[in-house]
């Protein structure tokens, strides 16, 4: 009976994170896709916590506090604060269309889906289903990097990729190491808006976009 | 006995003392000290005997070079950057307080380095080269000037993403020998992973290959994935850009080579080389067609890395006993060359005040020393006789062409394309005509020339054990 509950649950907890990845995709304003990605924050943390008591292994309540604390809750509260100082635009500015993105974020979870469930015939139901919905959360992070041009939204992409790392690492039974990659993530991530607050980038970068790399000084002139 | 936990803790000891350094001076020379010492401790690697892998620690010979390496140029390059940086202070680019966070930030990336490099876990390993990234973007965006903070940004951006997929593919090779090895840190081991290779689930092993192919191969700089190399390279301050080609390109290498070897090892996965083998020369065609018409010296030599990434990849991709032992080879020449070219770059950028490659002219007529070692070190990384980096093409070269005529032909094409490129510029740096508004020179010659008289040795002798050494690691490496 538990095992059944166990199993609902977990599944529940990475759809959960997985939805909140599409609605992240959807916003047009800038607030709404930080409030989207905090609740997705909280479900990757609801995962991680369900996970440390499931598995019994309680240093994954550290990841779950991490998630919780970090990137529930300060991330998006930073960025917040960083969209009202540096006047940024307050709605999204898309290389792409939301109706495309989103088409784009369906093919991608097939594609994680049917990629990741042919390898793993062997590993357990439960690993095997929480590792599509990660790399489909980490492909629409991705997804999201691309097509949304300005630095905040460049950045919630990553923080939500992260998130699907996240849940990949705590579905992972018995997975060594997962606390210590989640520090090290945040260490990232506080290194991130810090930098974006200290050194007021607020324009967009394209950075996977090839024309940009000659824009600076001593090319192109 | 082991010399591991000094190399490890001359560094980190380094960087905490240098955080407490006020006078810039100082620091510069301690940090020189400390990064003699980490060279002196590596070099102990030689004398005691290879320690059985440890949880921690996983040393064979394959990371000794590697380590002794990342060690020696840690050094030249810290000597090279206390003359470089007392000159930007004088020059008003930099101020002495963030001198203090350079030189701190400059250890903590050798122990970053020299931790991923003898790691014996991979998600130590990930960890270390994610610590590495962390201080190089802050590094290049040490003249807060607009492109360094865009240069780093797009790093910092682009690295991030390498590091989330590399860290993706850590989860998969976990979870691909899962089933052999059970939960536990044994299956996040080099060793234990090595012993146990065939038995892990090929499919998953494949699947983690390309996440960590993709992942680590930016920050190797392999083409389509290389778009932060040029900017990160111009932008920084040059004895970065000259441990960042130098060095940081090949622990991520190293990186890629390790899991390479776990596959070779699975017998049943896919086989990992071409998949390098078209890395590698896309990367060589890219890059050396980039090596036309460039403006910026720094940028040109940036291509230039990403050129030989790619032929070292490839090498690794051919794999073999001659291969490995050109990939090998070429790694090591590479490092050399390209730090004693940044040196010489670094100077002669000071000396006219510009990066700009129209401005930096008749070099040899101004500042014969360093317009000659120049001179010396674009012949070496074209790959030209009598330097070491045309012997280990001519080996890659005459290996690939009795097994794949036509690789062995695209590579030659990259090569010569790659050449072409260089020697045009070349010309103009060294012989065109001299501006006469230019300074004497603010640093020591004396690393650069120590660089170009070891690239010198390997091209017209190396020492026979040297070779035998290279060879055992070659036939190691599958």
């Amino acid at each position: 009976m538990f095992a059944t509950i166990a199993y609902d649950l977990s599944h529940m907890a990475g759809a959960m994170v997985l939805l909140a990845g599409f609605v992240v995709l959807y916003q047009r304003r800038v607030l709404g896709v930080l409030r989207a990605f905090a609740a997705q924050s909280i479900a990757v943390a609801g995962a991680a916590a369900w996970q440390a008591y499931s598995q019994e292994a309680p240093h994954l309540y550290v990841t779950a506090a991490i998630a919780l604390l970090l990137k529930g809750i300060a991330a998006p509260i930073a960025l917040n604060r960083i969209v009202r100082r540096l006047d940024i635009h307050r709605t999204v500015e898309t290389a792409v269309g939301i109706g495309a993105t989103m088409l784009a974020g369906v093919g991608l979870v097939v594609l994680a889906t049917l990629l990741v469930l042919p390898v793993t015939v062997s590993s357990a139901a439960l690993t095997r289903e929480t590792l599509a919905i990660a790399l489909s959360v980490v492909l629409i992070g991705f997804l999201m990097m691309i097509t949304r041009r300005n630095a905040i939204t460049q950045v919630v992409g990553f923080m939500s990729l992260e998130n699907g790392l996240v849940l990949a690492a705590v579905g992972v039974k018995g997975m060594p190491l997962v606390v210590e990659m989640s520090v090290a993530f945040s260490l990232l991530i506080a290194f991130i808006l810090f930098g974006m607050f200290f050194f007021r980038i607020r324009e967009r970068f394209d950075t996977l976009d090839l024309q940009s790399i000659e824009s600076f000084r001593g090319e192109r002139r | 006995m082991s010399a591991l936990p000094l190399i490890l803790a001359i560094p980190l000891a380094g960087a905490i003392a240098l955080a407490f350094i006020a006078d810039h001076r100082i620091g510069g020379w301690v940090n020189v000290a400390a990064s003699l010492a980490t060279f002196l401790a590596s070099l102990l690697l030689l004398v005691f005997e290879t320690p059985e892998p440890s949880a921690f620690a996983f040393i064979d010979d394959f990371n000794i070079y590697l380590v002794i390496l990342t060690s020696f140029v840690g050094y030249t390059a810290a000597w090279f950057s206390a003359g470089y940086i007392a000159h930007e202070i004088v020059e008003g680019r930099l101020t002495p307080a963030y001198l203090r966070f350079y030189h701190a930030m400059y250890q903590v990336l050798s122990f970053a380095m020299l931790l991923a490099l003898t790691a014996n876990n991979i998600g130590v390993m990930w960890a270390a080269v994610e610590l590495a990234t962390l201080t190089t973007v802050v590094m290049v965006s040490l003249y807060r000037t607009r492109p360094s903070l865009e240069a780093a940004w797009k790093y910092f951006i682009l690295g991030s993403v390498g590091i989330a997929l590399a860290l993706f593919g850590t989860i998969l090779v976990y979870l691909a020998a899962q089933k052999a090895m059970g939960p536990g840190m044994e299956a996040l081991t080099w060793s234990s992973l090595y012993a146990e290779a065939p038995n892990f689930e090929p499919e998953l092993l494949n699947l983690a290959f390309v996440f960590l192919l993709v992942g680590y191969g930016t920050k190797t700089g392999l083409v389509p994935l290389h778009a932060w190399l040029p900017d990160a390279h111009a932008e920084g301050p040059t004895p970065i850009s000259a441990v960042l080609s130098g060095l940081l390109l090949n622990v991520a290498l190293y990186a890629i080579v390790r899991f390479k070897m776990l596959l070779a090892a699975n017998g049943d996965a896919l086989a990992p080389g071409p998949l390098l083998i078209v890395m590698g020369l896309t990367s060589l065609f890219v890059a050396a067609l980039m090596l036309y018409r460039r403006r910026d010296i720094k940028r040109l030599f940036a291509y230039s890395s990403i050129e030989h990434m790619g032929v070292i990849t490839f090498a690794f991709g051919m794999g073999g006993p001659l291969a490995n032992f050109a990939g090998l080879l070429h790694m090591a020449l590479h490092s050399l060359t390209k730090s004693a070219i940044f040196y010489a770059v670094g100077l002669a950028s000071q000396a006219r005040g510009t990066q700009q490659l129209e401005r930096i002219r008749g070099l040899t007529a101004s500042h014969p020393a360093l317009g000659w070692a120049l001179v010396a070190g674009t012949v070496a990384i074209s790959g030209l006789p009598p330097f070491g980096l045309f012997m280990s093409e001519f080996v890659l070269i005459s290996s690939t062409f009795p097994r794949a005529p036509v690789l062995g032909v695209l590579l030659l094409i990259g090569l010569l394309i790659a050449f072409g490129g260089l020697m045009l510029s070349l010309h103009g740096i060294a012989f065109g005509a001299a501006e006469r508004d230019h300074r004497p020179l603010a640093g020591s010659l004396i690393p650069l020339y120590a660089h170009l008289v070891l690239i010198l040795i390997a091209g017209v002798f190396l020492p026979g054990p040297l070779v035998a050494w290279f060879q055992a690691v070659a036939e190691g490496l599958r």
